[in-house]
């Protein structure tokens, strides 16, 4: 464990392989929620944190209870029960201790539920940091570690996104092109470049 | 018996899942580099599409009208998990292929929405034809993408090279090409919709 795999790990999730622009994760989102740049902001953030706290979970469960019990098997299934809890759970927290703030970000945590980068992240994380069934040294600081930057990766592809599409909106789109298609057009220029991050290497 | 060939059909071209009503993105750009990936990914959301139909449109009865997504996601954890096991089993090549989009198919919206909006509504001959039908729709728009994407960035279709002395633009096979594609293909749609009107 050292700051050059921490480095690695934020390079690679932030930019190389972007959860939107790379993975294809929370594309709906990306494409719904992106028109304006307050909304956009308000959900990244509620997935970033949902991505982190997710990543923690999963990696205790999987560690301490999938791996011990030899039923790594239902890894998928516990998975989307366990984050579909935490999400309940994180909302009514956030009800009670700060209305202002679930008022900011309160219905898009709904939507989280079934975020394929939520569930992604977690997968990933296993993938990643765990070799035939044990765990790498320091997996689970690299686990959360990948968490928060992969949801750096997706507030970030956000914010460049709800900024064009605000401007978008004073220019002429043919009208076959609108809302959706153009969308997926602006976002592949976005991802054309990200791919000059490719070079990176350490 | 008519209205079964109904069910079957509308999934196909009317409200094709990917097209249509835009659902289940993410696996249909991640693998559709390929159309053997694409077919394979196809298969593998089917087979999980036809049974969790059929479980909830046989259960439906059963469960609590207010813990039914619950109930719903652990029946399709379920068959996704058999067909994650059988991909290792029988075709570790395209299992890894696929890597971590085969688990993300429990997520898809596509399934998640026809048990909600359909299987648990309907009984269980047209909650089958109804899976069927959306599976071979999201099948086929996978297949229409994979070949557009595997012919511009490789020149080739499944291995088979289709014009000589094509410089093949291999941007169509990484992420970029594949946004580019959806949205050009939706643009198209959109615009063949307005034409008919």
């Amino acid at each position: 464990m050292n700051l050059h795999e921490f480095l690695s790990i934020f390079i690679s999730a932030v930019f190389i392989y972007n959860v939107i622009l790379s993975r294809f994760l929370g594309l709906c989102p990306f494409v719904a929620i992106s028109k304006e740049t307050k909304p956009a902001f308000a959900m990244s953030a509620a997935v970033t944190f949902v991505i982190t706290a997710s990543s923690a979970v999963t990696w205790v469960i999987y560690r301490f209870l999938l791996l011990p019990f030899n039923l790594a098997y239902l890894r998928t299934l516990s998975f989307v029960l366990v984050i579909a809890a935490l999400v309940q759970l994180i909302e009514m927290i956030i009800r009670k201790v700060s209305p202002a703030l679930y008022r900011a970000f309160g219905i898009y945590l709904t939507l989280i539920t079934t975020n394929c980068a939520v569930l992604g992240a977690a997968v990933l994380n296993i993938d990643m940091f765990f070799v035939k069934g044990k765990p790498v040294v320091g997996s689970f600081y690299y686990s959360l570690f990948q968490g928060v930057c992969m949801g750096l990766g997706y507030t970030l592809a956000m914010l460049i996104m709800s900024g064009i599409r605000e401007r978008l909106e004073f220019c002429k789109v043919p009208r076959a092109l609108h809302n959706f298609p153009i969308a997926f057009i602006i976002a592949s220029v976005l991802s054309l470049s990200f791919m000059g991050f490719n070079g990176f290497k350490f | 018996m008519k209205s079964l060939v109904k069910e079957f059909t509308k999934g196909i071209i009317r409200e094709n899942p990917t097209f249509v009503l835009v659902l289940g993105l993410c696996p249909t750009l991640a693998v559709s580099v390929s159309v053997a990936n694409g077919i394979g990914m196809g298969v593998a959301a089917t087979f999980v599409l036809l049974g969790s139909s059929m479980i909830v449109s046989l259960v439906k009865n059963f469960i609590p009208d207010k813990i039914r997504i619950p109930c719903f996601i652990v029946v399709i954890a379920t068959f996704v998990t058999i067909t994650e096991l059988c991909l290792k089993a029988y075709s570790p090549v395209l299992d890894r292929a696929l890597g971590i989009y085969v688990p993300l198919i429990v997520v898809n919206c596509i399934v998640l929405g026809r048990a909600e909006a359909f299987a648990c509504k309907n009984n269980l001959a047209s909650s089958f034809f109804d899976g069927l039908g959306m599976g071979v729709g999201f099948t086929l728009a996978l297949v229409i993408i994979s070949a557009i994407r595997e012919f511009l960035g490789t020149g080739q279709v499944l291995g088979h090279t289709l014009i000589k002395r094509f410089e093949p633009p291999f941007v169509f096979g990484m992420p970029s090409g594949a946004l580019l594609v959806i949205g050009l293909l939706l643009g198209l749609f959109n615009l063949i919709k307005d034409r008919k009107r």
